[in-house]
């Protein structure tokens, strides 16, 4: 019974990594990954909305807007995310100010993270059950964390070498990045071959 | 027909109304209460974010006003003098002018004074030079003089004389581009009204600072033993200004056997 939850899991994590593989919320990628423990604050906030918004995004498609109007989705997801951020980040601010000093600026810019649209959207064209759908976005937002970590540590490498001129900055950054996103294809069978 | 339209509308308004509900209720419900003097002060800042104050942003320098973390009501540059007046109102202390910074050379190395070791052909940057042998200079703390500081400056207030860059205050906006380019980082950003400046960046002992450069700080105390309010201190071999205590009297220019401490009359 477990052992497609653990497919999906890992598959959100290894295989259909959404910054390496699919290449959504390449912007915070590239913005927060500087340096590690911000790499980390961002990976578990993203993480953190991802799975609030599903909750709340799944049952509104499937029992609002299925199967009359679904073409509604985009609209109506980004109204119920924006919502959600909010909301959680005035419960965060007076219930537990020591993580929304933590998370910081990082919480109303996921509002706009397309990689949270796109958990939201891909859960429910993957037809995936309530439960499917929750792993999925848990497993895609620790995706989200290890690219961060990952690339952090490979930004705080790239810092102490020396580059063209041309290349300092951005380009080398994203030819970096590009390298990581080839190793994740190495992943691709892995898995499955793990649990069978 | 009309159904069609009315009711996708009537969801995403539906949906919407309860979103903003929820919202309204949400931040009344859970408002945290923030200081007013904190809200007076950020009003009077600019808002925007720039840093020049030292802190992360204009709010970072609002809860430090607030809290009493510091009293400076001048250090916002962006929001100038009136900014200061605003806040010094909120806070109802006097207001202060807004300081002006200017950036200097801490270099007199010039061409007379310094002799070369090698004769220098690459590239016309300091940067380039600084990394064959730490320059063509005898001295490895000096400017170099190929002016990667007057490159990088905005104002056109840097200038190269005998082979020494000079800074014009006039021009000067103190904004510190020049300080993070020099690759021997001779040039420091001080107050616009603060009068004496050590014009080298030697730390040598005296002896080897002698034979590179006729104009370098030997380090020989005298200025420390000279100040009346012991503002210069003599440390790695260099005389080092505190501004905080310095009040300009000049003494210290005056005993100055190298004369490598400069006093600017206004």
């Amino acid at each position: 019974m477990f052992k497609p939850l653990i497919l999906i899991l890992m598959g959100g994590v290894l295989i259909n990594n959404y910054v390496l593989q699919q290449f959504l919320g390449i912007c915070p990628f590239l913005g927060v990954s500087k340096k590690i423990n911000q790499a980390v604050g961002m990976g578990v906030a993203v993480t953190f909305v991802m799975l609030v918004a599903t909750a709340a995004t799944w049952p509104i498609y499937n029992y609002i807007l299925f199967p009359k109007y679904a073409y509604l989705q985009t609209i109506v997801f980004i109204l119920v995310i924006a919502t959600l951020v909010q909301f959680v980040e005035i419960v965060l601010k007076r219930f537990i100010p020591s993580l929304f000093k933590a998370l910081g600026v990082y919480l109303p810019l996921i509002t706009t993270n397309c990689a949270v649209l796109g958990v939201a959207i891909n859960n429910i064209s993957d037809g995936f059950n309530f439960v499917e759908s929750i792993v999925s976005s848990l497993g895609v937002g620790l995706g989200f964390l290890l690219a961060m970590v990952l690339f952090a540590g490979v930004r705080s490498r790239m810092e102490n070498i020396k580059t063209l001129k041309s290349f300092q900055g951005l380009p080398v950054t994203l030819i970096a990045a590009s390298i990581v996103a080839l190793s994740f294809y190495g992943f691709s069978g892995v898995i499955e071959g793990l649990l069978a | 027909m009309d159904m069609k339209i009315l009711i996708p509308v009537l969801i995403g308004l539906t949906i919407s109304v309860i979103c903003g509900v929820v919202l309204t209720v949400a931040s009344r419900l859970f408002a945290v209460k923030e200081d007013e003097k904190f809200l007076n002060i950020r009003d009077c800042l600019p808002g925007a974010n720039c840093g020049a104050c030292g802190y992360s942003g204009c709010d970072g320098y609002a809860k430090a006003l607030s809290s009493g973390e510091i009293d400076a009501t001048n250090l916002c540059v962006p929001g100038g003098d009136g900014a200061a007046k605003q806040i010094a109102d909120v806070l109802g202390v006097e207001a202060e002018d807004v300081i002006e910074k200017v950036a200097y050379v801490a270099c007199n190395g010039n061409c007379d004074a310094a002799p070369r070791k090698v004769e220098y052909h690459g590239p016309q940057s300091c940067r380039i030079a600084n990394m064959n042998y730490n320059g063509d200079k005898f001295c490895t703390f000096s400017c170099l003089g190929y002016g990667d500081c007057v490159a990088v400056c905005s104002q056109d207030a840097i200038s190269i004389e005998n082979g020494v860059a000079k800074v014009d205050p006039e021009k000067c906006v103190g904004c510190g581009a020049c300080t993070r380019v020099c690759p021997n980082k001779v040039i420091h950003i001080v107050d616009a009204a603060s009068r004496v400046k050590v014009l080298c960046s030697n730390h040598d002992k005296g002896a080897v600072t002698r034979k590179a450069c006729a104009n370098g700080c030997i380090a020989c105390g005298k200025c420390e033993r000279t100040c009346p309010n012991g503002a210069i201190k003599v440390e790695h071999n260099l005389a080092v200004i505190d501004y905080e205590k310095c009040t300009g009297c000049g003494e210290c220019a005056e005993a100055c056997p190298i004369k490598c401490i400069e006093l600017k009359n206004f």
